[in-house]
């Protein structure tokens, strides 16, 4: 079997005296779209800010690609926080998109996409432009490049999230619940995009409620529950024959919710 | 009365020449300075940030006066001796830097953090968060109350003339000494601040309008 893409081995982290994170251990292969469920509070979206270290790690390892993301080595006494530096050129490989969008307010949909081409990739104006609208063309945008977030709809400016960060061709995505914070009619259009992008072998962690979506798009599904990974298989073993206690009534609460 | 301003008018002049010289180049200094403890405030470590308190709140609450005095009187018995002008852009400069840092400070902390991760997840470096994300969206917060405190600084320039620099204010009053006419003098140079100071407003004005680009 090959290297995973992202590797996870013994990751701890503690905000003050709360424990997030407590022994996590994930492999994520290339091309693989791992999703990761489980009850609000149980570290989801920690786990996946720290894969692009947007939030540090106390204990453990984050490989992506063989180079461990928040140190400059393995766990171990005197291993040294990566700096501000290293960590730019390593979170350039890494894309993600935000619940709440975070869109540049100040640029358009186009300049949101073309930044991160001309910045950190150095790409020339009009080879960036053109990559940006190619991307903002497959989410399906081509005729709102021009327009700042603040004149598209939840779902517009989702799909410019996942363009701006598509656009990078970054070697795994990380999705964090991409889709709560959108009126229910605008969902599909967001995850019909995502869809795609899995299609097209676009490595990626996906922490999501949308069940559907897990079972369509994950080739794996990750239980965590209080800090932990509690259960882990393919869709099948833990949406349709789930084995664990705590997932099980964790299924049984969210398909109350919806239905 | 036209003969007579005629003629204090080359004095006034200079004076002017004078207080413009010295709010220019408080404006550059404290702006520079004061951005970059205002990064520092939003950004820093603790300890940047609390030395950097001390400093603002010393700064900001002394009289201007005193900061001057202090600055032109005191240092020379820690074996600085300053001539006039440096010292009273010294003090000018520093009261007005801790002012400009509080402004940047709130005008940095007005942006959501998500604006930052956003940078950073396509790869930004601190530097490049804060020229292509942050400052560009704070400078609208930033502009109006930083007018408004450069129109403090070119009436406070006034202050220098105490330490018997010549600018607009202490012209004003040399030619007053001479011509025992103090009010049409001091209608023209106050004339003078006027048209300073409703020249950057009217500048301001522009620049707020300018900026206001970004719809919530
Ligand atoms: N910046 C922070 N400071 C302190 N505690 C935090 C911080 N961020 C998260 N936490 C805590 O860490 C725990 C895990 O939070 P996290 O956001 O990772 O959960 P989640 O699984 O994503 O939940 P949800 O489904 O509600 O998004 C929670 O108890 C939360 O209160
Ligand atoms: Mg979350």
């Amino acid at each position: 079997m090959t290297e995973p893409l992202v590797r996870i081995r013994g990751l701890g982290k503690s905000f003050g005296p709360t424990r997030v994170l407590e022994g996590v251990d994930l492999d994520v292969g290339r091309g693989e779209a791992v999703v990761v469920i489980g009850p609000s509070g149980s570290g989801k979206t920690t786990l996946l800010r720290c894969i692009n270290v947007l939030e540090t790690y106390d204990e453990g390892s984050i490989q992506v690609d063989g180079v461990e993301v928040g140190y400059d080595g393995p766990p171990g006494p005197g291993r040294r926080p990566r700096r501000d530096g290293e960590l730019a050129r390593i979170r350039a490989d890494i894309g993600m998109v935000f619940q709440l969008f975070n869109l540049f307010p100040h640029l358009t949909a186009l300049e949101n996409v073309m930044l991160g081409l001309t910045r950190v990739r150095g790409m020339p104006k009009a080879e960036a432009r053109a990559r940006a609208e190619h991307w903002l063309a497959r989410v399906g945008l081509s005729d709102r490049m021009s327009n700042l977030p603040g004149q598209l709809s939840g779902g517009q400016q989702q799909r410019v999230g996942i363009a701006r960060a598509v656009a990078m061709e970054p070697k795994v995505l990380l999705l964090d619940e991409i889709t709560s914070a959108l009126d229910p009619e605008l969902v599909g259009e967001v995850l019909s995009a995502v869809q795609q992008l899995a299609r097209d072998g676009m490595t990626m962690v996906v922490v999501t409620h949308e069940m559907t979506f897990a079972r369509d798009v994950g080739t794996r599904i990750v239980f965590m529950d209080a800090a932990r990974v509690v259960a882990e298989g393919t869709p099948r073993e833990i949406l349709v024959e789930p084995r664990h206690e705590r997932l099980r009534s964790f299924l049984a609460r969210i398909e109350m919710k919806g239905h | 009365m036209i003969d007579f301003a005629l003629r204090t008018l080359p004095f006034l002049w200079d004076g002017l020449l004078v207080t413009l010289h010295v709010s220019a180049v408080v404006l550059v200094v404290s702006l520079v300075l004061g951005v970059a403890a205002g990064v520092g405030f939003a950004y820093g470590p603790l300890w940047v940030r609390a030395p950097l308190r001390l400093c603002s709140d010393v700064l900001r609450g002394t009289p201007l006066l005193v900061l001057i005095f202090c600055v032109y009187y005191l240092l020379p018995f820690a074996g600085l001796n300053l001539q006039p002008f440096p010292a009273a852009v010294i003090a000018l400069s520093a009261f007005k830097a801790a002012h400009v840092a509080e402004i940047a400070r709130g005008a940095i902390s007005s942006i959501a953090p998500g604006q930052s991760d956003a940078g950073k997840a396509i790869g930004l470096t601190f530097a490049q968060r804060l020229a292509w994300v942050v400052f560009p969206q704070a400078l609208r917060r930033f502009l109006p109350p930083w007018v408004n405190s450069v129109t403090d600084t070119v009436k406070g320039s006034s202050l220098v003339s105490l330490v018997g620099i010549v600018d607009l204010m202490l012209a004003a009053q040399q030619v007053i000494g001479r011509t025992y006419e103090p009010l049409p003098v001091y209608v023209l140079a106050a004339l003078m601040y006027f048209a300073i100071n409703y020249a950057l407003s009217v500048a301001s004005r522009r620049l707020e309008a300018r900026f206001a680009y970004i719809r919530e």
